[in-house]
């Protein structure tokens, strides 16, 4: 765990990402940035922005449409000694890249004894909301997490973003980053100062007694709006970001487990062979047969994003229905219908991208 | 009156040939435990580019990787003991043969993966660029790598960024089994890269001076900042895709035509051309050290069951 310092200044998440990147820049010239649209006036919603004027047009620049070649340029250009962050507006986009993530950047280190490192950062976001539809909204950690080799990170925070990243580029590893677009307006503590918030921390967001509610990315958020729902009603509810899922602290998940008796999972993606499944494998294999506690995964709908409005509301878990399921794991028998939270980052989004 | 470096190719070319049938020699003893995808008529390539290139130059290259690893200074005795899965290899027998590494000698790894180590040699060059240095990287694909749509990309982005790397497309003639008149309306390897204003030339002999030339021209554009450059170099593939043994019996091609190009046997021509007191001492040199590099794989022990997880991550 970071503690935070006694600054009070707060930034976006997105301003985060990029204060995170332009130190890192000025730190190691061996670190740059490249991906379709980092150096145009959008500047990847202002993560990249104008990082060209302040250190070359070499070290922040536009590719052609070719993530396959451009995932393999990254690789090639880690193993030449540099430190390249490859960035893709949306994740679905790293399907294109699988190839070269999978059977080479994960699989150098070791295929070589070590005689080779592939030190990248493949920042991808996440959509949401405004239609973004099958193929804008996917988020594919668990595709990562199978393999190993590759670390996955999803922080939550502005914090976790800045700090996250830097860490991310001083890992001699491949690294999935993963960010969310209805994370990137929410304002928080950031500290100045360069830091790296370590990988394979969880952290414990709302202290509880009765039921661990983990949430994976933009869920974390939902979490918190039905962590306080259920304090209404008398439910203590504990939520942890695990912040990187590969590394993933299932220590710290299990700790919480055995103190509440109660689990709910909800991913930013589908349960289907998901992180859940994993953690929940995990426990069950620690604990054992006896006393297993009471569990459920929660997720997007089994099925492609539909971009209509009244579709999409229901595709993804809320607040309301976190803590009805929360609810149903403790209390089950007992009828509740939880009040209805609003998410006001996906609400009030936009885009249109 | 042959010359040094009539000597200098016929010793690498050399060591290339035999050191492959060594290894078709031992492989049915079952102690190299890998698939192999034999060099053998295919040396003249890797021995001609590397002849015109600094031990500082980066090269990238493929499974069929014996040649060039070789050629390019790779170490003899830990190349073996990979290909025996022992302690003594390159990655400690975790890589066989298909992922040959020397990053001593500027041999980066192969892949299995058709056409993976393109774009990498591209990010390698964009690397050289980026700090200004004098390296050149060249990259060796098959034919078939062509065929993948990453090879366009990676053409394209080297031209687009004007990057310090020669493409070498060793055209055997077949993927597998497969021909390229089968997997293309036209085998325009030259023109598909001059499409991208990559300067390329066509090699169809297979003779090593004349791939070595062509390379030194290549290696000097490239060192004078001019771009990508390409070069297609016919060759033949004497022995099955992968294996040690010959492969006629499956009839994908005629035998006139590897008949043909075994006639052409760059390394018989030179070697005749030698005076025959040099060749059979660079001949007892070359058979002194293979030796020497067999009992180094067999003696060199099998790495302990404490090293499956090292190095999943740095």
């Amino acid at each position: 765990m970071c503690s935070a310092e006694s600054s009070s200044r707060e930034l976006s998440y997105a301003e985060a990402l990029y204060e995170a990147t332009r130190q890192e820049m000025a730190r190691d010239d061996s670190v740059f940035v490249f991906g379709l649209g980092v150096d145009d006036a959008k500047g990847m919603y202002g993560t990249t922005s104008a990082l060209h004027d302040e250190f070359g047009a070499a070290r922040n620049f536009d590719t052609p449409l070719s993530e396959d070649a451009m995932t393999g340029v990254a690789i090639g250009a880690a193993l030449a000694g540099m430190r390249p962050i490859h960035v893709h507006q949306r994740m679905d986009f790293l399907l294109l890249c699988m190839n070269q993530l999978i059977n080479i950047a994960a699989k150098t280190s070791y295929m070589f004894a070590g005689a080779c490192k592939v030190p990248i950062v493949v920042r991808s976001i996440i959509g949401r909301s405004w239609g973004q539809g099958a193929q804008h909204s996917q988020a594919l950690h668990s595709y990562f997490m199978h393999v190993p080799g590759i670390k996955v990170v999803a922080p939550t925070t502005p914090h976790d973003a800045k700090g996250c990243l830097i860490a991310a580029i001083r890992d001699d590893n491949p690294v999935i980053f993963m960010e969310h677009r209805m994370l990137y307006g929410n304002r928080g503590i950031v500290p100045e100062a360069d830091y790296e918030v370590p990988f394979g921390h969880a952290r414990q967001l709302n202290e509880g007694s009765d039921i661990t509610i983990v949430g994976i990315s933009h869920m974390v958020v939902e979490c918190l709006r039905a962590a306080r729902v259920l304090k209404d009603i008398g439910i203590s509810a504990e939520v942890i970001d695990p912040v990187t899922l590969a590394p993933l602290d299932i220590d710290a998940i299990m700790a919480s487990v055995r103190k509440t008796g109660h689990l709910l999972i909800v991913d930013t993606s589908w349960t289907m062979c998901g992180a859940g499944s994993e953690i929940i494998a995990r426990i069950v294999e620690e604990i054992g047969e006896q006393g297993i506690p009471k569990m459920k995964r929660m997720g997007y709908a089994p099925a492609p994003c539909p971009t209509t409005r009244p579709l999409e509301d229901i595709y993804y878990p809320n607040g309301q229905t976190i803590a009805e399921a929360a609810h149903q794991l403790l209390r089950s028998g007992t009828e509740w219908s939880a009040p209805e939270t609003s998410s006001s980052e996906v609400l009030e989004f936009r885009g249109p991208f | 009156m042959p010359n040094i470096r009539d000597e200098h190719l016929y010793r690498q070319l050399y060591r290339i040939r035999r050191v492959e049938e060594e290894i078709i020699r031992l492989y049915p003893s079952d102690s190299i435990k890998s698939p192999v995808h034999l060099s053998i008529g295919q040396e003249s390539v890797a021995v001609g580019i590397c002849s015109a290139l600094a031990e500082f130059d980066v090269v990238f290259g493929t499974y069929r990787g014996h040649a060039l690893y070789l050629a390019k200074g790779g170490d003899l005795k830990s190349m073996m003991a990979e290909l025996y899965g022992k302690s003594g290899g390159n990655a400690r027998g975790k890589a066989g043969s298909m992922h040959l590494v020397d990053t001593a000698v500027g041999m980066m790894g192969t892949s299995a993966i058709v056409a993976t180590t393109i774009p990498q040699a591209v990010g390698y060059a964009l690397a050289v660029q980026m700090r200004g240095e004098k390296t050149a990287v060249v990259v060796f694909f098959g034919d078939g790598a062509t065929d993948e749509g990453v090879y366009s990309e990676s053409l394209n982005f080297a031209a687009l960024k004007k990057l310090p790397i020669l493409f070498v497309c060793e055209n055997n003639g077949y993927a597998i089994y497969s021909s390229v008149e089968s997997r293309m309306p036209d085998a325009n390897f030259c023109e598909r890269a001059e499409s991208y204003r990559i300067p390329a030339v066509r090699i169809k002999s297979g003779i090593t001076h004349e791939i070595g030339t062509a390379a030194a021209s290549a290696i000097t554009k490239i060192r004078n900042s001019e771009g990508p450059q390409f070069m297609e170099c016919l060759t033949a593939r004497w022995r099955d895709h992968v294996g040690p043994d010959e492969d006629r019996i499956w009839k994908y091609r005629s035998d006139e035509e590897l008949d043909d190009w075994i006639k052409r046997d760059d390394l018989a021509a030179i070697g005749e051309s030698l005076e025959p007191a040099d060749r059979s001492d660079i001949e007892a040199a070359v058979e002194s050290e293979i030796a020497e590099a067999i009992a180094f794989a067999e003696a060199s022990p099998f790495p302990g069951d404490e090293e499956l997880l090292d190095h999943v991550f740095r």
